[in-house]
């Protein structure tokens, strides 16, 4: 740049705020055909800041004591200026943090974007979803309703699993002989600070991660085979302008459902705000019905399945390490979907779809057809991954284009 | 994509209240601006709940404020405590005390409509019925053997349960009700369906009462979520601010790809 | 990138009209956050009007009152002190309580209260915030010489006379606050609440 102020070149002289806007936003070169599921990358990333704000405002009114704790969010709902907006921003917030970070899950699955040499930003993504849920979860403790009560119950309570340590272990997690004012306090500490540290820590590997190798596309070329005669992909754009305009209107988009939902349907039909939670907790008595929140429905679905309680956490256990695993699971030469072959396309989609009834299930009592459903559905989670390295080498794929299709 | 967030959405509303059970509920339609209703149903419920059932995280004034009442009106007749108009409104009777009257400690009521619903709430005060095997004479269909006292049977009289005619229809012709006796016909389980009827009739009418209870009921609704209107008419100006920024967004964003392909 | 065929005016406007769009709804989403420290309903609560009953307090006595958390001084003056206001203006920084900060409409008098004997002051020092001393007694002290009764502060020496004005030479600035309050009748005050028998 050669109008730089001086002001520029003397912070530029400092600290490397030019060079580095420019590594990674106006000279980062991103492929010029991302497409919709693209968006949901940067509104995970606005999901995470809203988090922290609100999250921030909100430990400045809540009260972590298993006395007050239940008193103190009803406080912020009413005696505190929009506390309830505020309130509503972080529980909404982690419904459709989930959502988006499912969806931008399902994105790296269609277009293989976990595939050399992307392999690292997926297991840091994936790390991050593994702190999310277990961020999620301590925060669902925090309003100490009878949904937080028996849901931190149920959960704390798989550890018991464990041969031998199983019981001393769930002892130790709550710090006392039942689920308290003690096991409150340190998922609250865990809640606020520990794990969004890690979870941002993280974040910032995932980025790195990414811009290191570029973006993948949906094509799943290499943009980076054709450059022009100054070293720049002829198809890709900067970062800046060309993805942050487009962003921002997929943002004000996002926005206006997250407002609507805020505003409108907070408690979500009971999907994000449970009807149970709003009955203080009281440890002499089981609601009718526990269910986790859905973002957790599959994996619980899951550990249902299995009539056995260690057989159960194994088997949850499984279905989230083989999504680390992935990269090495698909062998295909290709990685965009739209060039792989048939059978490959019908078992993605038949996956997203059998996800999502996993997920459901998981909101709804494991009796009668749900259990068989939820069993014909975990054996379809766990065949997608295990038949996934032989379809995908011997599958017969299409030809991949040398540029972007646009 | 459309169609996984159709998925998505059609599988919503599936999700039940679970305290309803498998009892059959009735409709209860919520109005938080009727003003008039919400100071009925404060009125009656400060008469009426107050004594047992607190709703301590709520404060005397906010009600007073949001329901249109007057500080001092409102502590003449709905604040039968030693309290001030700004404090929570708790009750006197001590928990302990309670449970040994009633088998369990009557809850807090602030946020039940929330827990429960409004439908639930509505059903469960129009469905006790006279049963003399219970300690105060009184059971409900809504909610089995519950330990509450039917508080309101001097507005709604005396309720039985058993066989009485029921409407099952209209006369093509002449347009009038078709009535059998509700014993006439079976339940899943084959016994004779009873059904609720009033024998006695108490201070109000059968109309009345039910408005009764669905002021109550509007009430408590207001009560679970006091900010719910004030929530929706800002939610308003925030989705029209967002419809009208995406405007000049979209155009943005527009002239700066025009030139890529 | 090439220019070729970039319309500048229009994406020029377009830029300024989303950032005008983006920082009216940057402001937008600040209001609940900053909104949100506002003292809260309890907090009002806790601040709601206090009563205090002077029908025992003798010339000379002070009793002290709690309200929104602070010490509300309340003391009879007695007629040589009354009279003594009158006296000191020339070692005052505001004689003439001309910050109308300091005072509701109707203390904006030489004795700053509704009734001549009866003060009404917090007891808060403008310097610091501590807690004046009531020192009402006519005699010589040894931080001033010549003392018509007031507040001592003990802090950083702050003076003040017996209707809370400051004497020249404290390191506090302004007259000490008279919160607003009324009487619900002869002896009954009402701290907080700015209209007669309300």
């Amino acid at each position: 740049m050669s109008n730089k102020s001086a002001f520029m070149s003397w912070i530029d002289a400092r600290l490397p705020v030019t060079a580095t806007f420019e590594k990674h936003m106006s000279k980062y070169y991103a492929p010029k055909n991302l497409n919709f599921w693209y968006f949901f990358g940067v509104f995970s990333f606005l999901m995470l800041a809203n988090q922290i704000l609100t999250g921030v405002w909100l430990t400045m009114s809540f009260t972590p004591s298993a006395e007050q704790a239940f008193a103190s969010v009803e406080y912020i709902m009413r005696d505190v200026e929009f506390g309830w907006l505020i309130r509503y921003m972080h529980s909404t917030g982690a419904s459709f943090f989930f959502l988006v970070i499912y969806m931008h899950m399902f994105r790296g699955l269609l277009y293989g974007s976990y595939q050399k040499p992307r392999e690292l930003i997926w297991i840091f993504g994936m790390a991050i979803y593994l702190m999310l849920m277990a961020e999620a979860f301590m925060g669902y403790v925090l309003p100490w309703g009878q949904m937080s009560y028996w849901g931190a119950q149920v959960i704390i309570s798989l550890f018991s699993a464990i041969p031998i340590v199983g019981d001393d272990l769930v002892t130790w997690i709550k710090g006392d002989f039942l689920i308290s004012g003690i096991t409150l306090n340190r998922f609250f500490a865990l809640h606020v600070i520990a794990l969004p540290l890690v979870i941002v820590a993280l974040v910032f590997m995932h980025i790195l991660a990414l811009h290191e190798v570029g973006s993948n596309n949906p094509d799943g070329v290499d943009i980076k085979k054709y450059k022009d005669e100054e070293g720049r992909p002829l198809d890709g754009i900067p970062f800046h302008p060309y993805y942050t305009v487009h962003d921002l209107v997929g943002i004000v988009v996002f926005l206006f459902v997250f407002c609507f939902v805020i505003f409108f349907w907070p408690e979500g039909n009971g999907y994000f705000l449970e009807h149970a939670n709003f009955e203080q907790a009281n440890g002499l008595k089981t609601p009718a019905h526990i269910a986790p929140v859905w973002y957790f429905g599959a994996f619980y679905t899951i550990l249902r399945v299995v009539p056995d309680k260690l057989g159960g956490v194994i088997l949850m256990g499984a279905a989230i390490a083989v999504l680390f695993v992935l990269p090495w699971l698909d062998r295909s030469p290709v990685r965009s979907w739209r060039y792989k072959g048939w059978i490959s396309r019908i078992n993605l989609v038949l996956f997203g779809l059998f996800f999502i009834l996993l997920t459901w299930l998981g909101t709804q009592p494991a009796t009668g057809i749900y259990a068989t459903l939820g069993l014909i559905s975990t054996i379809v989670y766990f065949a997608w991954f295990i038949t996934l390295p032989f379809i995908s080498a011997k599958e017969k794929t299409k030809p991949v284009p040398e540029r972007v299709t646009g | 994509m459309k169609s996984l967030i159709a998925v998505i959405f059609a599988l919503l509303p599936s999700f039940v209240f679970a305290a309803g059970g498998n009892v059959q509920l009735n409709d209860m339609k919520v109005d938080l601006e009727d003003t008039a209703s919400l100071q009925r149903g404060a009125k009656y419920f400060a008469n009426y709940c107050m004594g047992c059932h607190s709703t301590k995280f709520a404060r005397y004034n906010r009600v007073a404020r949001d329901l249109g009442i007057p500080d001092d009106v409102m502590m003449d007749n709905l604040v039968f405590a030693e309290t001030k108009i700004g404090n929570l409104m708790e009750i006197a009777m001590r928990p302990e005390d309670s449970k040994k009257w009633f088998g369990a400690t009557p809850p807090d009521l602030t946020l039940v409509a929330r827990v429960r619903g409004a439908d639930w709430l509505y059903t469960y005060l129009g469905s006790f019925y006279a049963d003399e095997t219970r300690p105060y004479g009184y059971n409900n269909t809504a909610f089995k053997d519950v330990g509450m006292p039917h508080v309101l049977a001097g507005l709604q009289g005396k309720q039985v349960k058993g066989c009485a005619p029921v409407v099952i229809g209209f006369d093509p012709l002449t347009g009038q009700e078709l009535k059998e006796d509700s014993c006439a016909r079976t339940d899943d389980a084959g016994h004779p369906v009873e059904v609720l009827y009033l024998e006695e009739e108490g201070q109000l009418n059968a109309a009345e009462y039910d408005k009764a209870i669905a002021d109550i009921t509007n009430f408590l609704v207001y009560m679970g979520e006091p900010m719910a209107l004030e929530r929706k008419r800002i939610g308003f100006w925030v989705l029209l601010f967002l419809a009208i920024l995406f405007v000049p967004v979209y155009y943005l964003n527009r002239e700066f790809w025009r030139g890529i392909h | 990138m090439s220019n070729d065929g970039v319309n500048t005016g229009r994406r020029r406007f377009l830029i300024a009209t989303t950032a005008v769009g983006g920082g009216i709804g940057a402001v937008g989403v600040a209001v609940p956050f900053v909104k949100s420290w506002n003292p809260s309903e309890k907090a009002k609560a806790a601040g709601a009007p206090a009563k205090a009953d002077v029908s025992k307090v003798e010339p000379g006595q002070m009793i002290v009152v709690e309200w929104r958390g602070k010490p509300v001084y309340i003391y009879r003056r007695t007629e040589e002190t009354i009279g003594l206001l009158d006296t000191n203006s020339d070692e005052l920084k505001d004689p003439e309580n001309a910050d109308e900060a300091q005072q509701p409409a109707y203390a904006k008098n030489t004795q700053r209260s509704r009734k001549p004997d009866v003060a009404v002051i917090e007891g808060v020092c403008t310097h610091l915030g501590c807690a004046p001393k009531y020192v009402p007694e006519v005699e010589p002290q040894p931080f001033q010489e010549e003392w018509v009764g007031g507040f001592f502060c003990p802090c950083h020496g702050s003076r003040f006379d017996l209707a809370g004005r400051v004497y020249k030479g404290s390191p506090a600035g302004k007259n000490l606050k008279v919160p607003p309050y009324s009487y619900a009748d002869e002896n009954t005050i009402i701290i907080g609440v700015d209209e007669e028998n309300s």
